[in-house]
């Protein structure tokens, strides 16, 4: 995995003295000249912090170019997988049994939204994890996009957009299965895509905040066992928070996913009251905030030594 | 000696007659490929270099191999320990929440079991199968692409057959001592109304051979990790569709017959069967079944490993 083949341009360089470029590249690559905002370092013609970041993200897309195909397979027919197995073929049992617990919905509009919402952490913790590892480990690619005009901070935001649009289209094509598969109530779910992007977004900004300080790559073993998958398991994804023992509730209730599939189910089941909304997407912002804030400061400690 | 080009030996680049009384070849590290169609050793009479050597000596070296990862891992315990609670999680998840959902479902033989009962050894079967998936894919892949250990291991006399068996014995023994651990907690917890569960460990191990055979030698073809995406897409419908979550009676006819064609639904009713105590003469040629794919997975595996490193 590399950044420049595929759709590698010619180097270009940033022109000398204080002329602003002719014409900017239709599509620049890491050194490619830009207009002038300024606004980064203060220098005549320095591109500013936005256009540092999107260069950065660009430096994903191009990956994702040549990789995408195996991606897609992963990210489309997974969730498909899933909602035919546990909505349709648990559901089956479920319905049989009774859904009173459920609150008298059918399983499938139960589960669904909360499989969208643990889906976005999964991607985001995917994608998070080792490739933003990798990243200073492996491959490299940080160590060498350092070696450009770009700074650390442009890196992870550069990467964390990346992740984010990866979140989204898998949210939105998980949506649209959804939808197909008649799991959907209420027209709300329209906000289903940011809600659920909003939720990839609460674990990849610190996630990946983390993930560039390590040495070694074995706690995230620990982090996929004992974090996501007990969210994955216990957030009301696949049953109410009621049936939990009460002194396990307030744990649940303190987890980023739980309020994700809140937001999810309630947008998708049409039951969301505008205080819930406020709480839940307050709490996920939140997290994303500080995971931004603090994804600036642990790149630039290990980028800049 | 195997057929392996010793690595630790200065290069030269003609056939010298050595030390043992054969004539092997060495050439130059990195530059393996070159030497495709050179004489292999005449000591060993004139087969060619990539063929697996002799299998009779396999037990030894697969031993050694074993050893090396459990004194690798030595310092990953917890990494190796942390691996006995991800099933331990979803039993429990169903144990408070799923199956107060469902209730009771149809057994084996048609009759009514609590729903714990019923998922638990097919999760059993899963995670042996998903283990053993993942030492044989990204465990091998890393050793094969990155850490370049089977060139390291192949510069001794042990050969690509060993490292092979090796490399799924180690998957086996590890996938062992989760099925040993899982096993406990159902009894613990009372999801173990039989004693023909005493075979649900050497079952979970021959689901884990099966998968862990075929794992590596699909790992082989392997280029870049984007490739383990379709691992996923193999092992995730396997996972859920697999009658592990539900019996087989839900799905439409046609479903269900290509369902019953899978090799992990012959490890989930194995495993159902003999933990819920209907064992029936069907379990062995699902147990053939599964032992026949993870011999065809294990010489493949064997195979390829000396086309890729031995050439």
């Amino acid at each position: 995995m590399a950044c420049s083949p595929g759709g590698s341009d010619p180097p270009q360089y940033l022109p000398g003295g204080s002329d602003p470029p002719q014409t900017p590249p239709a599509h620049g690559g890491l050194l490619a000249p830009h207009t002038p905002s300024g606004e980064a370092s203060g220098l005549p013609g320095a591109p500013g912090s936005w256009d540092l970041t999107i260069r950065a993200l660009r430096c994903w897309l191009v990956v994702y170019r040549r990789i995408w195909r195996s991606s897609i397979a992963s990210s489309f027919l997974g969730p498909l997988f899933y909602l035919g197995a546990m909505g349709f073929g648990l559901g089956s049992l479920v319905n049989a049994h009774g859904t009173a617990r459920l609150g008298g919905v059918p399983y499938l509009e139960f589960v669904a939204p909360a499989i969208l919402a643990s889906q976005s952490m999964t991607t985001a913790m995917s994608e998070s994890t080792f490739p933003v590892f990798g990243s200073v480990k492996w491959n490299k690619i940080y160590i060498a996009a350092q070696a450009t005009p770009l700074r650390p901070a442009d890196i992870y935001r550069g990467h964390l957009l990346f992740n984010t649009l990866r979140i989204a289209m898998n949210s939105a094509v998980f949506l649209a299965i959804m939808a197909a598969f008649g799991a959907v109530r209420s027209p709300w779910i329209i906000l289903g895509l940011p809600a659920a992007t909003l939720t990839g977004l609460a674990f990849a900004a610190p996630v990946a905040a983390w993930a560039v300080t390590l040495e070694v790559e074995t706690s995230f073993n620990y982090v996929l066992r004992f974090g996501m998958i007990p969210l994955m398991l216990f957030s009301a994804t696949f049953f109410p928070l009621s049936q939990l023992p009460g002194w396990l509730r307030p744990v649940a209730y303190a987890t980023p996913l739980w309020h994700g599939v809140e937001l999810c189910r309630g947008l998708s089941l049409g039951t969301l009251t505008m205080g819930a909304a406020a709480i839940h997407v307050g709490y996920l912002v939140a997290l994303s905030v500080v995971g931004i804030w603090a994804g600036g400061r642990t790149y630039r400690r290990r980028l800049y030594v | 000696m195997s057929s392996a080009a010793r690595r630790d030996d200065p290069p030269v680049d003609v056939v010298s007659p050595i030390r043992s009384g054969y004539l092997r070849v060495l050439p130059p590290v990195g530059n393996l490929r070159r030497l495709k169609n050179a004489p292999g050793p005449v000591g060993l009479g004139g087969r060619p270099p990539q063929a697996p050597p002799t299998a009779g000596r396999a037990p030894r070296g697969s031993a050694r191999l074993i050893e090396r990862h459990a004194r690798a891992y030595r310092h990953m315990w917890l990494v190796f320990a942390s691996g006995v609670a991800e099933p331990l999680f979803y039993l429990l998840s169903i144990g408070i929440g799923l199956g107060v959902l469902v209730g009771k479902v149809a057994g084996p033989t048609g009759q009514l079991v609590p729903y714990r009962e019923f998922v638990a050894p097919g999760l059993l079967a899963v995670s042996a199968m998903n283990g053993a998936m993942y030492d044989s894919t990204f465990n091998v892949f890393f050793r094969l692409k990155y850490e370049k250990l089977y060139d390291a291991v192949l510069a001794t006399p042990v050969g690509p057959f060993e490292i092979a068996l090796g490399e799924i014995g180690w998957a086996l023994l590890r996938g062992a001592i989760y099925a040993v651990a899982f096993t406990l907690v159902m009894a613990v917890m009372g999801l173990v109304p039989s004693w023909w569960a005493v075979f649900a460990v050497p079952v979970a191990v021959l689901v884990g051979f099966a998968f862990a055979a075929v794992g590596m030698a699909g790992t082989t073809y392997m280029k870049s990790w984007q490739d383990f995406d379709y691992v996923i897409l193999i092992s995730m419908p396997l996972f859920l569709f697999s009658t592990t979550f539900y019996p087989l009676s839900v799905y439409p006819r046609v479903v269900g017959v290509i369902v019953e064609w899978t090799p992990l639904y012959q490890g989930v009713v194995l495993l159902r069967d003999l933990v819920l105590g209907v064992p029936g003469w069907d379990l062995l040629w699902r147990a053939a079944y599964l032992g026949l794919m993870g011999l065809a997975g294990l010489r493949l595996a064997a195979r390829r490993v000396a086309k890729l490193l031995l050439v």
